[in-house]
């Protein structure tokens, strides 16, 4: 295991206990396996991040392969719905945890949708930012502005020198790389950076969008002011004023903080991680091992899984795989539909639930039992569990994970009312039954398992 | 732009397969398992079983006809309700895809129509008068918005839409939803009237009825709720069921109503959704029966179509509202497509067909129970269609379109006008001459008596017009 370089910002003390390297497995991956946070534990905090934030060679994905409710295998370029499992797939099965979960990061921070594009371009972009996960955030930025789904999405390949449009130089300051309202852009910026950024365009034939390329007879070769800078300044340019500009290190710590630590990072530790980042030439991976050892991170409030993670980490828990390709439409009621963000803005992690996302989540928790569940036809089951019995085996069923006080009682009076529903004698087996399922079902639904 | 618009066309109705499959799969009533024994020698037969299990709640109502007691329900609702019954109602129909105004109030009269519309056009003598300019008529499939017009219960738009036109679906979809031609915002204009004029624990006061939420109801602070039709919001688990499964669900809102007030903010808020979740499932519990069947009768014909529940969906609101259940902000999309690129005269005629006739059966329908006066629906698509046909029977993505506003209350008198195909933009296509902006303040101010400042961006710059008698 590869040892981590001391953090230039307060690292958690004390032992790093398995509940710490649950939260660590959830905020950093997709959940634990069973066994796996106790395993972390013993580990140790270095070893533990290490492990997630210096994975070697190619991911390899454990467990049976995903199909399709038939059992076919899944088309994720030619069926509806497939390109949602076949990525929620590799969440599950990955031993890379933190690969698939920085794609997902990049996902919602570059928010492109297939509203706009082809699920080949989309799986396309999608293999580009796990190559750049936990790289360098400058060439990711190349990629990024140069990719055909991004070009759709935000009309790169329309905005020519004939007719400028501002679309991707407004968001690339605003929404990836500076930030509204701080002073770091003026409109003037946006309408030369729209200016740098022409030269762009693909073709269109019956079966979609095609040869995408940087045609120069497009671009505008005059002279642009950026930021104060003149040139005749190109994407590439517009790439490297915007990563290099002093309020971007600020943005970006604060934003990828964001998505590991709820509110925002205390300014020493901006400070410091901001001229980290400055200084290693915009790398992503130290300001990981940073983030995910600061105490913050273990000892602050709880963060509200989001429905991919949440779906992913049902089928770890349970060491299960996709069986079905329902997944795609119990994320779509969940609130995350894989490759469609619901705007450029991405996925607000800050409100993921509502009625009927909190149902898509309750359904989750269905599927991901469907076929699991104890037969309620069966009279092998005890026709004596107590309610309190009937509680603790549901919770080692899911690897005893740790309810408030007020869940648990809750639970508990669930298991009596079940109990006292039963009147004829056929249900003392059956009526247990039901309720060791209901059990199961409602662990997996109560706030604390859907945060962490 | 037409090849262009094409693909998106292909993502766009995927995206829509997608919301009818989820519908489906989403919709599905188990709430029991139909493995289930049959209880031999209990006494019971298996139908009675099952009844218990729904009856339990659905006596509740019976017993009250509402059943909107703080006992059964949250506070938030049976306060809500019990205040409601004279609260406006507020509908936004969504015609997805961009529907074709020019077919819809056709300007036969124009001396430019038959040239742009060589064979889409509205045939002379087939379309139905429009009292209001003599250029236009309503598509002889429209012929129930043209009766609802005659009657004075329509406000037309013949012209509406936004400066500087985007012609992405998306983004066009974007700024109607949220009330603003900004990409970034989060928040729908009705989610944010209901952020500061609504209340923090009636769910339903924002209800979406596409089965997922709609982006114009999207809040911030207050609880709204998505469901497909009232009959249908239901949810299972394998292998359990009958009362049983009724506790599970009162125990997972139970688990959150112990836990809304959480000092922790992110198990506050699941908390909260699960509570507002079994609060939503309690409200609609007398609207349907046991097997997820309507348990109301609508006193009015629905047309029925076998590829779209949206009439359905409307007979189930209309009974939500005579239910007297606290409703305040509605929002629902058309399953017809009207992105109709190519072969549009028979989509189109099919789809307004459906949307008109569906809407004055609901109309009627609230006229029959005696709730007219409180709801008003405002039908809009996000553009118009490029005046020109193109070569494959369709029209491409365009600009100005059609709002109607539709109720007792609605004005009944045009605003704007039709302007004419002589002066189409850049683009050749519609200018509109009424931005959606000025609809929807007037709407805040006139319908819903609350101003516009705290809700539409930029309120001041947006003429206020008269919608509402």
């Amino acid at each position: 295991m590869a040892s981590l370089p001391s953090s230039p910002i307060p690292v958690l003390r004390g032992r790093f206990t398995e509940a710490h390297a649950t939260r660590l497995l959830w905020r950093a991956g997709f959940g634990p396996r069973p066994g796996e946070a106790a395993a972390l534990a013993r580990a140790g905090l270095d070893a533990a991040v290490a492990s997630l934030t210096r994975p070697s060679g190619q991911a390899r994905l454990i467990g049976a392969r995903p199909h399709d409710d038939k059992g076919n295998p899944l088309d994720p370029i030619n069926v509806w719905g497939h390109d949602h499992c076949w990525w929620l797939d590799r969440m599950v099965r990955s031993d890379q945890q933190l690969v698939e979960r920085m794609t997902l990061v990049w996902h919602s921070w570059f928010a492109t949708s297939l509203d706009a594009s082809t699920a080949a371009l989309m799986l396309r972009q999608n293999a580009m930012m796990r190559r750049h996960a936990l790289g360098n955030f400058h060439a990711l930025l190349l990629e990024v502005t140069r990719d055909p789904a991004m070009l759709l999405w935000l009309s790169g390949t329309e905005n020519t020198k004939y007719s400028p449009n501002e679309n991707y130089g407004r968001e690339v300051m605003e929404l990836f790389t500076l930030g509204a309202d701080r002073g770091a852009y003026s409109q003037h910026d946006v309408h030369e950076q729209a200016r740098a950024l022409t030269g762009f365009t693909n073709d269109w034939n019956p079966s979609g969008p095609s040869n995408f390329r940087f045609d120069p007879t497009l671009h505008d070769q005059g002279v642009k002011r950026v930021f104060g800078h003149r040139g005749r300044f190109d994407w590439r340019d517009s790439c490297r004023l915007c990563v290099g500009h002093p309020l971007h290190p600020t943005f970006m710590v604060a934003k990828l903080w964001g998505y590991f630590i709820p509110g925002a990072p205390p300014p020493r530790e901006l400070r410091t991680l901001a001229r980290l980042y400055r200084t290693s030439g915009y790398e992503v991976r130290p300001l990981l091992e940073a983030i995910l050892r600061h105490p913050r991170f273990y000892t602050g409030p709880r963060m509200v899984i989001p429905p991919a993670v949440y779906c992913a980490g049902l089928l770890r828990a349970l060491g299960r795989t996709i069986e079905t390709d329902a997944w795609s439409w119990i994320g779509a009621q969940a609130g995350q539909r894989l490759f469609e963000p619901p705007n450029v803005a991405g996925w607000d992690y800050g409100h993921w639930l509502d009625t009927s996302r909190w149902a898509g989540r309750f359904t989750a928790v269905t599927y991901a039992l469907q076929g699991h569940v104890l037969d309620t036809s069966a009279s092998s089951y005890s026709a004596h569990e107590t309610a309190a019995e009937a509680v603790r085996t549901a919770l080692e069923y899911w690897g005893n994970p740790r309810l408030s006080s007020s869940t648990v009682k809750n639970l508990t009076a669930f298991s009596h009312r079940a109990q006292a529903g039963i009147a004829a004698g056929w249900e003392q087996v059956t009526y247990r039954i039901l309720r060791q399922n209901a059990l199961r079902g409602l662990i997996p639904t109560t706030p604390e398992w859907q945060t962490c | 732009m037409s090849e262009h618009a094409r693909t998106c066309c292909e993502g766009f109705s995927r995206a829509e397969a997608l919301r009818r499959v989820a519908g489906a799969g989403g919709g599905v009533a188990r709430e029991w398992d139909p493995r289930m024994p049959v209880p031999a020698g209990a006494g019971m037969d298996r139908r009675r079983f099952l009844l218990g299990a729904a009856g339990a709640l659905v006596s509740v109502y019976g017993a009250q006809r509402l059943g909107l007691t703080d006992a059964v329900l949250g506070d938030g609702i049976a306060q809500a309700a019990a205040n409601g019954p004279t609260n406006p109602i507020l509908i936004s129909i969504f015609m997805q895809g961009g529907m074709d105004a020019m077919s819809l109030l056709a300007p036969i009269g124009d001396p430019l129509y038959r040239k742009l519309r060589p064979t889409l056009g509205v045939p002379a003598g087939s379309g139905l008068p429009f009292g209001e300019d003599p250029r236009l008529v309503w598509h002889p499939a429209a012929r129930s918005f043209a009766a609802l017009h005659d009657a004075g219960k329509v406000t037309t738009f013949p012209a509406i839409g936004y400066s500087s036109p985007d012609m992405s679906h998306f983004t066009s979809r974007h700024y109607w939803e949220v009330g603003a031609t900004e990409n970034g915002l989060s928040t729908g204009w009705l989610g944010r009237y209901l952020d500061v004029a609504g209340s923090a624990s009636n769910p339903l006061q924002g209800l979406s009825l596409d089965g997922q939420m709609n982006p114009t109801l999207a809040t911030t602070r207050n609880p709204v709720a998505a469901i497909d039709r009232p009959e249908n919001f239901s949810l299972w688990l394998d292998g359990v069921w009958g009362d049983v499964f009724n506790w599970t669900l009162d125990s997972a809102a139970a688990l959150g109503g112990a836990q809304r007030a959480a000092a922790d903010p992110a198990p506050a808020q699941v908390a909260r959704a699960a509570s507002e979740v079994g609060i939503v499932r309690q409200a609609l519990a007398p609207l349907r029966d046991q097997n997820g069947n309507p348990a109301y009768r609508s006193p009015v014909a629905y047309p029925n179509s076998g590829s779209s529940d949206f009439p359905q969906r409307l007979a189930g609101l209309a009974a939500m509202i005579a239910a007297g259940l606290p409703l305040r902000c509605v929002a629902l999309t058309t399953d017809t497509q009207f992105d109709t690129h190519s072969g549009q005269a028979a989509t189109f005629s099919s789809g307004v067909r459906l949307t008109a006739d569906a809407i004055a059966a609901f109309q009627a329908d609230l006229e029959a129970r005696g709730i007219a006066d409180r709801v008003l629906v405002h039908v809009w698509s996000e553009f118009g269609r490029r005046a020109q046909e193109n070569g494959s029977g369709g029209t491409d993505h365009g600009a100005g379109g059609t709002s109607l506003l539709i109720g007792t209350r609605a004005s009944g008198a045009m605003v704007g006008e039709f302007p004419g195909l002589a002066q189409l933009d850049v683009n050749g296509n519609l200018r509109e001459n009424v931005d959606f902006r000025s609809l929807y303040c007037s709407l805040l101010e006139q319908w819903f008596n609350h101003d516009a400042a705290s809700v539409i961006p930029q309120a001041a710059r947006f003429r206020r017009l008269a919608v509402v008698r």
